[in-house]
């Protein structure tokens, strides 16, 4: 128990949020040590889900991973494809096409509009508002019809390849995108009216869940939950890759720390996105999708690789031990909602449970990723 | 051997005032799901009937066909005795209400006072189940039902007793009867017994979403945080019997609040006045309340206790003061 809870050791009980619980978003446990509705301490127990991604990556050839990337954090599925192919790419010295990466760059940002969408929904229904949830679908099915005519799926996409894309844009695809961006620069502002201007959410946000940069550096948050608590960390702007170093865009920064400023980091980010996939449409190149010497059986140098993406819940970092032959003998997954979690225990501490709920929304969890 | 025809008169008022409850509850949850789905954009139920029409009945005959888990552990006399004791005073709660000038099962002078003593029976049954469940989420439901209800009958009960003030009598008809000719004649527009009287309706549609637990109050039911709160360890029709008790209450509180405010069953231009003008204000102050559970978010459980106790309470007491001063000057 830690000091704050054997100050208050009057009469607590014990409440179990999850496995199955409608504010857990899947199969994560938190233990919670309550003083009536006063949250004493917070546990999460993880593990319901977990699949061992990381031995399964020691017992298959490098390209048979590839799904299970996608599969970690189903809601943006190509960063994390994204991640795993540039590591496996810089290990066998494997040079990708322009226009392959700017393709990269869009669908990613594509579907960091859609994740940011759907967390937007989801989480204006921990705060019971329903309706919302289904205007955002209704915007994050524009981006799927689309990614599904180009990568031929809708949630785990597995579109990149050692050295490229599977599969070049079709001609519908840029005005599609385009139109896409128009319609969602008319729907933000209703979004904004119906949802962040509204004084219930804006009571329930405002000044609550504060997340601390301490806090941020001492559990290891990244993305969001870290620009919420005003540190301007974007592995997109700070450790570049891809293509990311010819656009313009910013990081939008709310140094208050409390759920509505991670809230807003949200909201911006679908904007900067928006800004980002406009600019690559611009600047596309014309010529090959895929490396023209990409090996068909793959076996990287002995080294020890590691590389960083910015997902849309933060960091992924994926380290990758090569020891020559045509499997990884080592695979680590960093994922950025383990992290991102952790802090909740510390953070909610003294909190009523509304709040800490709201708390937890505002971390955007997956738990799948969580787990691995 | 004859029957007295005033217990004739009252059986049929019983069967009827039962079958409206039953029928508005079931058909109320259409209407709901009806609204909810073109607020966002979608259908709603279509399947079952047309336009749907028969879903309240397949849901009913799903939900009675249900097993009745009593689970172990729970308190079997509290548990059993929860749903009836929601349910009995909300039907109770019709028996006093004037549908038109003739349409009223006993027009008793106190029938004003006899509609919230029902209505504030709801609380104590939803307390039982709640209790009795031995369910955690249930019992922080419990603790929350309980204040919530008493912080909303407080403000709920000062306006009332205002317009009590305004019209000299607790009897429903009379009440609707002095408003009678035009909607100038409502109290809602009444500024000569207090300039505040538009802002005593808000009031008391405030507080009787907050007392029928209906979103953006519905900390009873908090499904993100509590599961489903007091009615998460009722199964089957003991579920149904809570669903149908909610809507029986919010039908009351839409009729109170036509009945006090907005002149019963009076026509606002003066023609034809009837039990149709009732149900047709009637119907738009619950479409008004589904429309306000679909589109905001829910407070949280102390933000409603401060609304209550540092605003609602304050200008109710005001609204009190005003009126008494007015019908002392005037």
């Amino acid at each position: 128990m830690s000091a704050f809870a054997q100050t208050q050791l009057k009469e607590t009980f014990v409440i179990n949020l999850g496995p199955q619980h409608p504010a857990t978003h899947g199969v994560l446990r938190v233990k919670l040590v309550m003083d009536g509705e006063y949250i004493v301490e917070a546990e999460p127990v993880l593990g319901y889900i977990h699949r061992m991604h990381e031995k399964m990556g020691e017992n298959r050839t490098w390209a048979q991973f590839m799904p299970n990337t996608g599969r970690m954090d189903y809601l943006h599925a190509l960063a994390y494809n994204h991640g795993y192919v540039t590591v496996v790419e810089r290990a066998a010295g494997i040079e990708v096409p322009e226009r392959a990466e700017y393709i990269r760059v869009i669908t990613a940002e594509l579907n960091r509009i859609s994740s940011h969408l759907l967390w937007f929904g989801a989480f204006v229904l921990d705060l019971g508002g329903f309706t919302p949830l289904l205007y955002a679908f209704d915007d994050r099915e524009q981006i799927l019809d689309l990614l599904e005519s180009v990568t031929g799926s809708r949630l785990t996409y597995s579109y990149f390849r050692f050295g490229g894309v599977y599969n070049d844009i079709d001609e519908n695809f840029v005005p599609g995108a385009l139109a896409f961006i128009k319609r969602l620069r008319e729907r933000l502002p209703m979004y904004h009216a119906l949802v962040t201007k509204n004084v219930i959410l804006r009571t329930r946000l405002e000044d609550i869940g504060f997340i601390t940069p301490e806090m941020c550096r001492k559990y290891g948050a990244t993305g969001p939950v870290a620009r919420g608590s005003g540190i301007n960390f974007d592995v997109r702007k700070h450790e570049p890759y891809s293509v990311y170093p010819e656009f313009n865009f910013d990081i939008p920064v709310y140094p208050k720390g409390d759920s509505m400023a991670r809230y807003m980091v949200r909201m911006d980010e679908i904007e900067q996105s928006m800004r980002i996939v406009e600019q690559a449409i611009a600047k596309l190149p014309d010529g090959p999708v895929m490396a023209p010497k990409a090996p068909k059986i793959l076996k990287p140098a002995k080294g020890d690789y590691y590389h960083a993406v910015e997902t849309a819940r933060g960091s992924f970092g994926i380290r990758v031990v090569s020891d020559g032959t045509n499997t990884p003998y080592r695979l680590k997954l960093r994922s950025p909602t383990f992290s991102n979690l952790s802090l909740f225990g510390e953070a909610c501490q003294g909190m009523l449970l509304p709040d800490a709920l709201a708390l937890m929304g505002s971390l955007d969890l997956v738990i799948p990723e969580i787990d691995r | 051997m004859s029957v007295h025809p005033e217990v004739i008169r009252l059986l049929i008022f019983l069967v009827g005032i039962i079958a409206f409850a039953a029928l508005n509850a079931a058909y109320l949850v259409w209407l709901e799901r009806k609204e909810a789905g073109h607020i966002q954009r979608r259908i709603g139920p279509k399947e079952v009937g047309p336009f749907g029409l028969l879903q309240p009945l397949a849901d009913g005959i799903k939900l009675m066909t249900k097993q009745l888990i009593v689970p172990a552990g729970v308190d079997p006399v509290l548990f059993r005795i929860a749903p009836i004791l929601v349910m009995i005073p909300a039907i109770m709660g019709f028996v006093t209400i004037p549908f038109s000038e003739t349409l009223v099962a006993r027009n008793l002078d106190i029938g004003l006072l006899a509609v919230f003593a029902f209505a504030s029976v709801n609380v104590l049954g939803l307390l039982m189940g709640a209790w009795g469940s031995r369910n955690k989420y249930a019992v922080i439901s419990a603790a929350r039902v309980v204040s919530q209800n008493v912080a909303y009958e407080i403000p709920m009960l000062v306006t009332v007793v205002s317009l009590v003030m305004v019209s000299h009598t607790m009897n429903l008809t009379k009440i609707v009867g002095q408003q009678l000719g035009g909607f100038w004649h409502w109290n809602i527009f009444n500024f000569a017994a207090s300039p505040l009287m538009p802002v005593a309706f808000l009031i008391f549609f405030v507080c009787m979403l907050a007392e029928t637990n209906r979103a953006p109050f519905d900390m009873a039911e908090a499904e993100s945080e509590l599961i489903a709160g007091a009615f998460t360890e009722y199964p089957g029709m003991g579920f149904g019997v809570f669903f149908m008790a909610e809507y029986a209450n919010i039908v009351i509180g839409c009729s109170m609040a036509t009945i006090l405010f907005l002149g019963g069953w009076d026509c606002p231009f003066g023609l034809y006045p009837g039990v149709h003008w009732f149900l047709l204000k009637m119907y738009f102050l619950i479409f008004t309340v589904i429309w306000i559970r679909w589109t905001y978010p829910r407070t949280t459980f102390y933000g409603l206790l401060n609304l209550s106790w540092k605003i609602l309470i304050p200008i109710s007491f005001v609204n009190l003061l005003l009126t008494s001063a007015m019908l002392k000057v005037f």
